[in-house]
């Protein structure tokens, strides 16, 4: 019996979850017609990104905040992404680690995913698990990522509220600005904030928002929030500025704005990865694109012409796209 | 300490011989390996000659027994004038059944007891938590109030007998039992004497038996300190281990410098406490590891003794020679021991009760040669015994004191070590101390890379491993291994039921009232915890006082 | 893409001795795995529950503190509870030889004692886990 995956999520199924998300995660096409079903039960989960350096605390912080939430009636979705390495392909994920109170708490899910190091497939899988877990009835989903890298920024992208974690002696303030994440905090936390350094670090990112002229004119002024998550110091006054950040979100249409951005970022992306994957799959299968870059490599033929070739090839005589076009 | 003249000879004379017949030699036949290793990976150079140890002082650098740098041992008699404390860590199932054990231990010559605490009681969980499914009485005995503490000295006299108590976290609460313990048996606590493990530190980077957060958890510590400062002046009050960090993988000079790093730890939270140095510092111990390279091992210790000495004089300014001394015990190496031809383990122990001899150290364990394969039996607890007695009484490592003292080859290793010491503890001082480097991950990382690094060697074959690697060979399943009963479980669960429904409710709840109020407070907790077990209150519900106020640690896992 | 395997590494119950959870949680990761470390003091429901959302192919349990009998078996009943048949339950550890058959009839695939070459669980593992 072909079992029925959209149907056993939306009836609360984890393990219907679980199974969907691999096949996300697999880019495998039977997950597909599983996520069309479910995208009309979708937008209602409101969205946290914590990003933040390794070691900044952030499954700490997700910790606390989950007991927050949960004390307050509400049900939690968790996306912990973890690097993969670039040399063996594998994956250490060690996040579910400091969530294990949670572990077993029925309205609590938490999946740790790799980042796989493919081409946008991270953004792409984790927007789409965001997704499910949204149709699974999640009230709020956290994604916790390392922020480095564009990828990174781009999953901060699909947070409502994205909270950036600072913690005082590692230069947190510079690297953040060189990584481009300084900009997208709707929240700071400054956490461990009772090292040496917190009051230095607390200056240095209030300086920074002041300094920002489009911080002045988006209406919404980043609160600076101090923490020390592990001895859970703080976390009620960091639940309170992302609950005021959504108010603010809501109230003046913001998010609406935020997700028709996101949708349409989206919906590209899909479409951008779909050609890629598709046209990938196809030119190595029988060892085209191997002979096509050796060709390259001998300057037998340039990549730029080769581009226009294969392009033309799919546009011109698949059907589908014939039809389109 | 040798004249230049005589270097320069011998420098000579090494590379006439290394051109010469070892050159030779070598193109007839080259040497088994390219590069030979310590099992800590150290290279290891064909022979060693004063030209290695030029630089050595031997009023400044070794000294005499006894005296500064304490390098060749912490007395000035060392084994001559009494052996170390032959002491075998052993319990398990009920109070009951590990004092029938001991009585046996001190009956075969044994001289001092060594607890070993089922893991609920070391996690600071009742026998009856759910947690505790399936572990009670497994590693160690089960002790969850004063009652199973009566049990389990009863008959043993304790001011007649040193004990040693493996636990960490729970600490203050089971020294709190003994302690009471005492009163009742009429014993006064000045003529109490022993060690409680109390170095929740390494729990953090290695053990695992953590409760608390780092600061929460070492206020404990630290008021145990105290108390017994005050009020216990036979106690040893912590035992700073290392054992554990080189069962995780470390390598010697790892196991030796991050010991130390988290005595300095220790030490530096006592004087900001307010405590004099030379008050508390004599009665802090260290507990190490001994593997089966025995030069190796008689070089950490030196050098260990040697650095912390130092430590102590320079960095805390201590004044009494006790404080500036090393003092350990050791125990026999747990991952060295093999399932594979498990007899062989008794030739491994032996080695490194021979190289603890040499090294000098206040007490041994040595393991039981199946360790590998289960928690051991009478037979090999034995055997584990009388391997001591052989080493100490027929070897004759115990009658000069320091024997290699002056061997070119250890004094240079000694020297090697010290230097990795002191690289690892600039290093952790630049990280902001032992805490900061801890929580960075750093010390773990260190000590999990050496794990990975042995594994690969053994793996590739680069390094032998007799019964893993070479000289294997088909054996039956082992037989005759200890079983411990399962039913423990239940008959603890039904001891609490009725010690919970017997104690005295008002005086209970006043008492665990009292410790919550005090441990808000930076007041010392001791003398709280003391009337909470004379009330009755168990492990479990006085540490989940201090879980409700400190809250629980959650480790960062560094792999 | 090509599909990873997903191990859990636990360590069930109260022991703290996690040399060979962590170094073949190193290797696993380094063979190409997904490995979810959920570090100490897991019950059952715990591991369990983590196999779950993880969609985990591989459950490997270690122990070395004589609680092997109650707690192997307890995980593999409680996958089987929730129709998680086909996960793959290994155990390693300080285990008897004569308690390896009661585990592997409890439903425990494989049990590797100390000394096993790395290579041979990790092949094992490649050779045994389900696909998806």
């Amino acid at each position: 019996m072909k079992r029925d995956y959209a149907k056993e999520i939306l009836a609360g199924s984890p393990q219907a979850v679980a199974r969907l998300i691999s096949w996300l995660e697999d880019e495998d096409e039977r997950a597909y017609s599983i996520m069309e079903e479910l995208y009309p039960h979708t937008g209602r989960a409101y969205v946290i990104g914590i990003t933040g350096s390794p070691g900044a605390g952030k499954s700490t912080l997700t910790d606390k905040l989950i007991r927050i939430m949960r004390k307050g009636g509400l049900t939690v979705g968790v996306v912990a992404v973890d690097p993969s390495s670039p040399f063996t392909g594998g994956a250490l994920l060690g996040d579910r680690i400091r969530m294990s109170d949670h572990s077993t708490d029925p309205e609590v899910y938490i999946r740790s995913m790799a980042t796989r190091g493919f081409l946008g497939g991270m953004a792409k899988a984790t927007c789409d698990v965001v997704k499910v877990l949204d149709a699974f009835g999640k009230d709020i989903i956290i994604i916790e990522t390392v922020g480095v890298g564009q990828d990174e920024v781009d999953i901060v992208g699909l947070a409502d509220t994205t909270c950036v974690v600072l913690v005082p002696g590692l230069g947190d303030v510079i690297q953040s600005m060189k990584a481009g994440v300084m900009e997208i905090a709707d929240v700071y936390v400054v956490n461990k904030a009772d090292r040496d350094g917190a009051d230095q670090l607390n200056m240095e990112v209030n300086a920074r928002i002041e300094q920002d002229i489009h911080i002045k004119m988006s209406g919404w002024v980043p609160p600076v929030n101090k923490t020390i998550a592990v001895d859970n110091v703080g976390m009620q006054d960091l639940w309170e500025s992302i609950l005021k950040h959504r108010a603010f979100l809501e109230e003046s249409g913001r998010l609406v704005e935020k997700r028709r951005k996101q949708t349409y970022q989206e919906t590209l992306r899909m479409i951008h990865n779909e050609l890629f994957r598709l046209i990938r799959d196809q030119l190595s299968e029988d060892g085209r694109l191997d002979r096509l870059v050796e060709e390259i490599l001998e300057r037998k033929r340039d990549p730029y012409s080769t581009m226009r070739e294969i392009l033309s090839e799919w546009l011109d005589s698949t059907p589908k796209y014939k039809e389109a076009l | 300490m040798f004249d230049e003249k005589v270097l320069e000879k011998i420098k000579a004379g090494k590379e006439k011989w290394d051109q010469g017949p070892v050159a030779k030699t070598l193109a007839k036949a080259p040497e088994q390996k390219p590069v030979f290793t310590t099992i800590s990976g150290t290279p290891v150079e064909r022979i060693y000659t004063p030209l290695d140890i030029a630089g050595l002082d031997y009023e400044r650098d070794l000294g005499f027994p006894g005296q500064f740098p304490y390098t060749r041992g912490v007395q000035p008699t060392m084994y001559r004038g009494r052996y170390w404390t032959m002491r075998q860590y052993a319990g398990f199932g009920s109070a009951k059944d590990t004092n029938a054990r001991y009585r046996y231990l001190l009956q075969q010559g044994q001289t001092g007891l060594s607890v070993a605490f089922q893991l609920p009681t070391q996690a600071g969980y009742d026998s009856d938590h759910p947690l505790s499914m399936g572990e009670v009485g497994k590693v160690g005995v089960a002790v969850d109030s004063i009652e199973d503490m009566k049990v389990l000295f009863d008959g043993i006299p304790l001011d007649k007998v040193t004990t040693s108590m493996t636990i960490n976290a729970p600490a203050t609460v089971l020294l709190g039992m003994y302690l009471a313990l005492a009163e009742e048996q009429g014993v006064p606590w000045d003529k109490v004497g022993g060690t409680v493990q109390n170095d929740v530190l390494k729990e953090i980077i290695c053990r695992g038996q953590y409760i608390y957060p780092p600061k929460p958890t070492m206020r404990l510590t630290v008021d145990l300190i105290e108390f017994c400062q005050k009020h216990v002046p036979r106690w040893n009050t912590i035992s700073i281990s290392g054992y554990h960090i080189r069962e995780s993988g470390s390598t010697a000079a790892q196991e030796m410098a991050f010991t130390i790093a988290d005595g300095i730890a220790y030490t530096q939270a006592c004087v900001e406490r307010g405590m004099d140095v030379d008050s508390f510092a004599p009665r802090l111990s260290f507990f190490f590891n001994a593997f089966t390279n025995v030069l190796e091992e008689v070089a950490k210790f030196r050098a260990g003794r040697r650095y912390w000495a130092k430590v102590m004089r320079d960095r805390f300014k201590a004044k009494d020679p006790r404080s500036m001394m090393l003092r350990y015990h050791v125990q026999t190496g747990g991952v060295t021991l093999t399932a594979q031809q498990p007899l062989n383990n008794i030739v491994r122990v032996a080695l490194q009760t021979y190289a603890t001899a040499l090294g000098g150290a206040q007490s041994l364990h040595t393991n039981s040669y199946d360790e590998a394969l289960c928690l051991p039996t009478q037979e090999a607890v034995t055997v584990a015994l009388r391997t001591q007695q052989i080493v100490a009484e027929e070897s004759g490592a115990t009658d000069t004191i320091d024997p290699l003292a002056g061997c070119y080859y250890v004094e240079k290793m000694t020297d090697q070590i010290e230097q990795d010491i002191d690289d690892y503890i600039k290093k952790i001082d630049a990280m902001g101390g032992t805490l900061a480097a801890i929580e960075q991950g750093f010390i773990q990382k260190e000590i999990q890379n050496s794990a990975y690094r042995f594994q690969k060697e053994i793996e590739s074959g680069e390094r032998i491993y007799v019964g893993i690697n070479k000289y294997t060979m088909e054996e039956p399943p082992p037989t005759n291994l200890l079983k411990v009963d399962m039913s423990v479980g239940d008959v603890e669960a039904a001891k609490l039921k009725k010690l919970r429904a017997e104690r005295d409710q008002a005086k209970w709840k006043a008492a665990l009232d009292n410790l919550r109020k005090v441990s808000q407070t930076d007041e010392n907790v001791m003398p709280a915890v003391i009337e909470a077990v004379k009330a009755k209150a168990t492990v479990g519900e006085i540490c989940d006082v201090w879980r409700d106020i400190y809250g629980q640690y959650r480790p960062k896992e560094f792999v | 893409m090509a599909k990873k395997i997903k191990i859990i590494v636990a360590k069930p119950g109260l022991d703290g001795h996690d040399r060979g959870a962590k170094l073949l949680a190193r290797i696993f990761a380094e063979e190409g795995m997904e490995v979810v470390y959920t570090g100490l003091r897991q019950t059952p429901e715990m591991i369990v529950a983590a196999a779950e959302q993880e969609d985990a192919d591989v459950v490997g349990l270690s122990s070395l503190s004589g609680v092997h009998n109650y707690f192997f078996p307890r995980v593999v009943e409680l996958l089987k509870d929730k129709g998680l048949n086909d996960v793959l339950v290994v155990g390693g550890g300080i285990i008897p030889v004569e308690d390896y058959d009661f585990l592997q009839k409890s439903g425990v695939k494989a049990i590797f004692g100390p000394g096993t070459p790395t290579m041979e669980i990790v092949n094992f593992i490649k050779s045994n886990a389900r696909a998806r």
